[in-house]
């Protein structure tokens, strides 16, 4: 009989249960060396996957730089909700300059640093979808292809929510937005639309790029604690479920982000130099309707009658994920 | 010593001896032999520490310039034209932000039509941008500008523009003096910001500001350039003990010295309205001219105590606000509010046409002789002919084609085409 490892699971959850795992690969929420870069007090919807993913990647980079960081900030919620003047969230140095620039405003950042000699201090630029993969795009690649000594990291969460929930280049098909509602023949967004930041990133055969989701914060953790023992352009692409936007229960978030993992619908793998070097499978496979029910951007596709082919198209696209990146562990040899 | 150079390569040499640490530029003409020349010498070495960022834009070159600035370097870069509008939404954001970066701007026109060749119409969109912006009537005074730009910058933490026009200056070579290092080093302490990105002391810069305190986040941005007004000429005046020269300062009067007209103008236009007040007043003309350097801050209470003893302002402008006329006249018009001259508006020298002496001395035999009207935009040497048979094209046909094409072929430059 094949040796099949053993993986403990929560009841429901299907998280790896922290306290099952060894000491130094658990996460810790708190503790009094956590920098809490990204603090109380700011104005985040009850479960923001944004501020989740914020926080964990700013203090694993705290952590990783030993507080040695500079943070800019594209424009967005996460830049509205942090920093209501003439109160701030950040103990971080942090720059906030305008919506389509902060990969530009971070590699002057680097660029004076090494200027300066500063070898010790690192950066992080970061923004949402919006910021990153659209009006922010220009100057995204051309920080890739310079290979200016940043780290971007870009939470997704699949739609302009700042300005009230309207379509991005990353809202995926037949998703509600305020600019592709659920009206007239094909509702929702247009399929064959979104792009793939992270195959894009890849192209541009950086050191390092990355694809997260809130729901393994400790994989999200390490995976910007190897992105900061590189040197270059790297990419962090981290999934982020927004209540709001997505019309979602707040207590929701982590599970819609693990669903969109375990449908496949949001491959979570590691690339360096343009080759995938790794790849978080797929723990406890489920369907796409699993995933889209819990959302009312995608109620559209369950009234009377159903969208079946629709659903049909979505769980396409997982299943080709499931394909391209090997999502699924291997069936043991009988 | 003076050294034969072209302007650009003049102004690379003296920006290089400010010691700027980050460079993001852009390619745009007639800025880039600027850039170019900066380009080597980082990569040479004699440019060091700088580092020369190869941005994809010029939205990123200015974006780069604001990280590097926040970051406490002393940030350079150049452009001109739609260069200057693409970066427009950075411009604000460096001058809201209070950050001390030095741009050289390569004057030249805004499409469309497209045209590379030089007018004012680029730094004169951006007049609203909280720059401050400073304008050179020679290379000499190009270089020498520029050196004041970063300690004025740095003084204030605002960002200069420093305008020199495209080709005109940019491209022409003339015995020029630059400042030797140790000039320089002496005039220009290293750069101390006022806000800096620190891991050792973490601030946020550029948090939301709503309505409690937006004005006066805005006010002190006013009154923050307004303090130029004081320090361009206190800058100058330490220039010219420095440097053994005078250049910069607010304004230059030219033969004012009861002057009953006087001729208004930024740039490099200057040296050719001089050539005609001096053969005006060897024919007896009371004539002079009013050079403004610094067009923002605008040194309101300076312009009219240069020009309230004239009885006509001749303002010759490189740039117009369609739909209402004149700029830089209607600037000068509030200076002179409730005083007697009559300030006439002429747009001159767009697109790279040249300005000459015979039509300098044609306009002021015009306003001599009252035959143009005060207070009206003027189009100096505009071919009636030309914009007359495009109208009446409008007029008869309805899919008249588009302007640029129609007159170009009038003028013969396109051939011509059967319908």
């Amino acid at each position: 009989m094949a040796h099949r490892p053993v993986k403990f699971f929560q009841v429901g959850s299907f998280a790896v249960g922290n306290r099952l795992l060894e000491e130094d690969e658990r996460s810790v929420q708190a503790g009094v060396e956590r920098t809490n870069a990204l603090t109380k007090g700011h104005r985040a919807c009850q479960g923001c996957g944004e501020a989740l993913g914020a926080r964990y990647v700013l203090d694993a980079a705290m952590r990783a730089t030993e507080g040695r960081l500079i943070a800019a900030n594209a424009t967005g919620c996460l830049e509205v909700f942090s920093t209501p003047y003439p109160e701030s969230s950040w103990q971080v140095a942090w720059l906030h300059s305008l919506f389509g620039n902060a990969p530009a405003v971070a590699s002057g950042i680097a660029a004076a640093l090494k200027a300066k000699g500063r070898t010790d201090v690192r950066v992080i630029g970061q923004g949402g979808d919006g910021g990153t993969l659209d009006i922010g795009f220009a100057c995204l690649s051309g920080m890739f292809e310079r290979g200016d000594d940043v780290l971007y990291v870009c939470y997704d969460n699949e739609a302009y929510m700042n300005t009230g929930v309207q379509r991005s280049g990353a809202t995926p098909p037949a998703a509600r937005t305020a600019t592709t509602k659920p009206v007239g023949v094909e509702p929702g967004n247009a399929f064959g639309q979104g792009k793939n930041a992270a195959l894009i990133a890849m192209a541009h055969e950086i050191p390092y790029v990355a694809t997260a989701t809130v729901a393994e914060l400790h994989d999200l953790e390490a995976k910007v604690e190897r992105a900061m023992e590189l040197h270059g352009a790297r990419y962090l692409h981290v999934f982020v479920p927004c209540p709001l936007g997505w019309g979602a229960e707040s207590k929701d978030t982590i599970r819609i982000a693990r669903l969109a993992k375990e449908t496949g619908l949001f491959p979570v793998f590691e690339a360096e130099h343009g080759e995938v070097v790794s790849v978080s499978k797929i723990r406890r496979p489920a369907p796409v309707e699993e995933y889209l029910r819990l959302q009312r951007r995608f109620a559209h596709l369950f009234g009377d009658p159903p969208r079946t082919d629709v659903i049909e198209r979505l769980q396409a696209i997982a299943d080709r994920n499931i394909r391209r990146f090997g999502l699924l562990e291997e069936e043991a040899a009988a | 010593m003076r050294d034969q150079l072209e302007g650009s390569q003049a102004v690379a040499r003296a920006v290089a001896r400010c010691r700027p640490e980050v460079v993001s530029a852009y390619p745009i003409s007639p800025q880039t032999h600027i850039v170019e020349a900066l380009s080597d010498m980082v990569r040479t070495g004699e440019l060091a520490p700088c580092e020369y960022l190869l941005v994809e834009s010029e939205f990123a070159a200015m974006s780069a310039a604001i990280g590097a600035s926040a970051a406490g370097a002393r940030a350079y870069t150049a452009t001109a034209s739609q260069g200057l509008l693409y970066m427009a939404e950075a411009l604000y954001n460096a001058s809201g932000l209070g950050l001390p970066i030095v741009m050289t701007l390569a004057n030249r026109a805004i499409g469309a039509p497209i045209n590379i060749w030089n007018d004012h119409s680029d730094s004169m969109s951006q007049r609203d941008s909280g720059w401050i912006q400073l304008y050179a009537e020679s290379n000499q005074v190009a270089v020498d500008l520029h050196i004041q730009a970063f300690k004025l910058a740095e003084a204030l933490s605002l960002p200069v523009m420093v305008c020199m026009d495209g080709f005109v200056l940019t491209h022409a070579v003339e015995p020029l003096e630059i400042p030797t290092q140790e000039q320089i080093d002496a005039f220009l302490p290293a750069y101390e910001p006022r806000q800096v990105l620190d891991p050792d002391d973490p601030v946020t810069i550029g948090a939301m500001v709503g309505p409690e305190a937006f004005t006066e986040v805005r006010y002190l941005a006013h009154a923050k350039q307004m303090q130029a007004l004081d320090l361009v000429p206190e800058l100058a005046a330490e220039f010219a003990t420095s440097f053994g020269r005078p250049s910069g300062g607010l304004l230059r009067r030219y033969r004012t010295e009861g002057a009953k007209t006087i001729l208004v103008a930024l740039g490099s236009v200057l040296g050719t309205i001089e050539d005609v007040v001096d053969e005006l007043r060897d024919e007896g003309e009371r004539i002079g001219a009013l050079g403004i350097t610094c067009f923002r801050p605008f040194p309101i209470d300076e312009v009219r105590d240069a020009l309230a003893g004239a009885d006509r302002v001749v303002v010759v402008e490189r740039a117009f606000a369609v739909g209402i006329g004149g700029i830089v006249g209607q600037n000068v018009r509030l200076a002179l509010s409730g005083l007697p001259p009559v300030v006439y508006d002429v747009v001159a020298g767009l697109g790279g046409r040249a300005i000459t002496r015979r039509s300098l001395r044609g306009l002021i035999e015009d306003v001599d002789e009252g035959s143009i009207e005060p207070n009206r935009l003027h189009f100096l040497d505009l071919d009636w002919k030309l914009v007359e048979r495009e109208l009446q094209r409008l007029q008869e046909t309805r899919r008249s084609g588009p302007h640029a094409e129609n007159i170009l072929r009038d003028v013969g430059v396109v051939a011509g085409r059967s319908h």
